[in-house]
């Protein structure tokens, strides 16, 4: 194994910037969180990283290691290539505040206008481990907001406005599948949500450090829900006798 | 008003986004008062995340003969008996409500087979008593009391640091603290304030804690002339990854000892079968710690310097299901697959029991209108923590700290802001950036890491706890002359700058309490006092004060238990 590595992180603020490289001794098992805590602590001081458990646990270090979207707390050294220098650029969906730290508010923003857990009146709280399975899934997330950097409608179309996001499909599969929810967020998926917009290219589902299907598990259901809500055609003919009449 | 700053006005101000401090502002709120959390990091990002096994609570979903009785005998002989007795009661009487609770906003937690939250065995817990989720607990309580939170409305301030409370008069006034993305200060008023700013663990360099563990709120009530108590009591958790060196601390949940996990020596010895025959694994965390301390020292330790953990006896499919996150963790960042072999474990610094001395109903400091509640309020767990207990602890007293802190800003006239006091604090601040030849922050933390390893670590002595207060002195003076190269926006550098102020106090406030008790009792070890003085230190807290530019230690008795608790505890030993 090399004995060194050459990292080219971004650095700069909203107004611009350029990548910069250092160079960091290796230890064995070493991640890039490891080498950019080394260069704040030898040679960049205000080497701007959000970082807290280090474990993978909390979702805060997310950047693009080799144009790859990662947690840097979970990417090795020794499974990137150490023959030439290793990228690390903020996150490009959000805007920079400061080298690798974006601002990352509007995802906040989205969060509060979902409808909370709302339990049926009087409700018995018995569930069952095979109720909760696939909502646990979606409760893993981490909120490290991965899946909404590498997602095309909001990297590449910046529809923040319209769409909320894979991320946030997953929040809202987790409280319309809870066995005991009793509202329906059908019409903000469709209206405010647009879930409609995502066209199941699964690169969410590639990023995701927990695992989680979002496409598959999350997406398409909430998209069958819509489906079923508004396009389907038995309801409609219904619909519009009801509304003849 | 001064229009230097930008300034907002609450009923409740809360310092710290974990646990404790999301379950104080839904009280508060819930009781109608305006309500502002402040956060070091982004909101949900908290240590809280990281806790794994569960949150202990005597509900009798598994294990029918549990009751808070029981969980109360626990956790007080888990404590070695100094711990605030009426604290470990309203625990143990309320944490199965406030657990219920939690469902209620929508946490999903693991199942019984009739439809009840499911129930785990611990350490020092007599019956099955944690509810949790997989091993990712924590995760599914921060993101339950976020999104309660957020929709009941409190104002968040993200990443914002703290750097100095406010007082009018002897009363608490609010805070003053600044944005880390712009530099800017901020001024904070409230007529009440709640800290919720967790541990120490940044003052040692092996430890579970992310960098917010820097002991900011005992550090700012302290200077506020609020008074710490049980600061020796630091635990270390005895199964910490021990490599590769990147990971050397990270937590390895107890959850794997409750899954029945079994601990060995490289002589393959079920070394716990010396230590503590009777609960082997299951012991304490003060034990297990030691032990394991204890066999790398006599040379039976593993390769890396630990012990081996080893769960690969249960089915492979079992220990994904249960323990989900220790299976990606040793395989994404240690390459061993935990279903197949042993990990590799060794004790690492977690908690600590000290902290902000409280009133045990309303969580309230010695000063008025400052209360806290969670790792940052000592009491609750005495001498040494049961895991499990923590979580809970933030739910029981997160609520009640809310809950009095909103009473007392109904009840308060307006505080007035003392420009003075702020003045001070933002030239202390700044005056890291005119050190043009002054020290790197990192060295220096990096410094006080290997003191506090060293000499104030799991094994302790009058020589190391002397040695070690003299080096925190030179310290100290060396943190006068820090130097921040950069600006002020978003800067790491003079963050910790401001991160140290805070781990010196509460490191010079750790060694004096231990140098002060002359015993051994829970997670504090003196080789030169290897035992428990019932006598006269089975009976006395360690108070901390500030003294003008000096730090102060005294002696109190502890709170007398009254005679029917006692009784509780004297059965079946």
């Amino acid at each position: 194994m090399a004995d060194e590595a050459v990292l080219e992180v971004f650095r700069g603020n909203q107004e611009g910037g350029s990548p910069q490289q250092y160079r960091v001794p290796i230890a064995p098992g070493m991640v890039v969180l490891d080498a950019l805590h080394y260069i704040q602590a030898h040679q960049a001081p205000d080497l701007a990283v959000r970082w807290n458990c280090k474990a993978a646990k909390c979702g805060s270090c997310s950047a693009e290691v080799n144009g790859r979207p990662r947690l840097t707390c979970k990417t090795r050294m020794d499974a990137l290539p150490l023959d030439k220098p290793i990228t690390v650029s903020p996150m490009k969906t959000f805007p920079v505040i400061k080298d690798l730290v974006t601002d990352v508010s509007w995802n906040y923003k989205v969060n509060k206008r979902i409808k909370p857990f709302t339990p049926k009146p009087g409700v018995q709280w018995k569930m069952y481990q095979e109720d909760v399975d696939r909502i646990q899934e979606f409760r893993k997330c981490i909120e490290c907001f991965l899946c909404q950097n590498v997602c095309h409608v909001l990297r590449d179309h910046d529809k923040k406005e319209e769409f909320c996001g894979p991320r946030f499909f997953v929040r809202v599969a987790g409280l319309e599948m809870h066995p005991l929810d009793n509202v329906s967020r059908v019409q903000a998926l469709k209206e405010e949500f647009g879930v409609g917009l995502c066209n199941i290219t699964k690169c969410c589902t590639e990023v995701c450090p927990e695992d989680i299907h979002i496409t598959d598990n999350a997406i398409i259901p909430l998209k069958e829900r819509v489906v079923d809500e508004y396009y389907d055609p038995l309801l409609r003919l219904v619909r519009k006798i009801k509304g003849a009449k | 008003m001064n229009d230097k700053y930008e300034t907002h006005e609450h009923d409740v101000l809360i310092i710290g986004a974990g646990g404790a401090g999301l379950r104080a502002a839904i009280e508060a709120l819930a009781q109608g008062a305006r309500v502002a959390v402040v956060s070091k990091s982004l909101l949900g990002k908290a240590h809280t995340v990281m806790a794994e096994g569960g949150i202990a609570a005597a509900m009798a979903n598994v294990d029918k003969a549990d009751n808070w009785k029981t969980h109360f005998k626990d956790t007080m002989r888990g404590g070695k008996l100094l711990n605030n007795w009426r604290m470990a009661q309203l625990h143990a009487q309320e944490a199965p409500e406030r657990v219920r609770e939690l469902e209620q906003w929508g946490a999903l937690f693991d199942r019984t087979s009739d439809g009840d939250i499911l129930q785990r065995a611990f350490g020092g817990h007599s019956f099955k008593r944690l509810c949790h989720v997989g091993d990712r607990t924590g995760l599914e309580m921060i993101r339950t009391l976020q999104d309660r939170g957020v929709h009941m409305g409190f104002d968040v301030f993200m990443e914002c640091t703290i750097i100095r409370l406010l007082k009018d008069g002897n009363r608490i006034a609010g805070a003053f603290g600044y944005w880390r993305e712009q530099g800017r200060f901020v001024v904070l008023k409230a007529k009440a304030v709640v800290i919720a700013t967790g541990g120490i663990g940044k003052a040692y360099r092996v430890t579970s804690n992310s960098w917010e563990y820097t002991g900011d709120g005992m550090a700012l009530a302290y200077e506020a002339g609020a008074t710490l108590q049980d600061m020796e009591f630091v635990q270390f958790h005895p199964t910490g990854m021990v490599w590769p060196p990147g990971v050397q601390g990270l937590l390895v949940t107890e959850a794997v000892r409750g899954e029945g996990g079994i601990l060995r020596n490289k002589l393959g010895e079920r070394f716990m079968e010396k230590y503590d025959p009777k609960r082997m694994e299951l012991s304490t965390r003060d034990v297990v710690a030691r032990s394991i301390y204890i066999e790398v020292r006599e040379g039976r330790g593993s390769e890396h310097g630990g012990a081996f953990l080893d769960i690969s006896h249960k089915p492979a499919e079992y220990v994904k299901t249960k323990l989900p996150s220790m299976y990606h963790q040793f395989k994404e960042l240690a390459d061993v697959d935990i279903t197949k072999g042993p990990m590799e474990v060794g004790p690492t610094c977690h908690y600590v029991m000290g902290g902000v001395r409280v009133e045990a109903e309303t969580a309230e400091s010695t000063i008025s209108g400052l209360f806290a509640a969670g790792e940052a309020a000592a009491g609750l767990h005495g001498a040494n923590r049961l895991g499990g207990n923590s979580l809970s602890d933030l739910l029981v007293f997160g609520r009640r700290a809310g809950l009095a802190a909103a009473a007392h800003a109904k009840k308060v006239p307006a505080v007035n802001i003392d420009y003075a006091q702020i003045n001070e604090a933002e030239r202390d601040m700044l005056a890291p950036f005119e050190n043009s030849d002054g020290e790197n922050p990192y060295t220096l933390h990096r410094d006080l890491q290997e003191v506090m390893g060293t000499l104030v670590g799991i094994f302790r002595t009058e020589d190391d706890l002397v040695k070690a207060l003299s080096e925190l002195e030179k310290l100290k003076r060396r943190a006068t002359r820090l130097r921040v190269e950069g600006s002020r926006l978003f800067n790491p550098g003079w963050h910790l700058a401001r991160d140290l102020k805070s781990l010196l106090m509460v490191s010079e406030a750790v060694a004096r309490s231990a140098l002060a008790r002359k015993e051994s009792r829970g997670a504090h070890s003196r080789l030169d006092y290897p035992n428990l003085d019932e006598q006269q230190w089975g009976r006395q807290n360690n108070l901390i004060s500030r003294d003008g530019d000096s730090m102060k230690l005294q002696q109190v008795p502890i709170k007398e238990i009254p005679e029917e608790l006692k009784q509780l505890l004297a059965e079946d030993k």
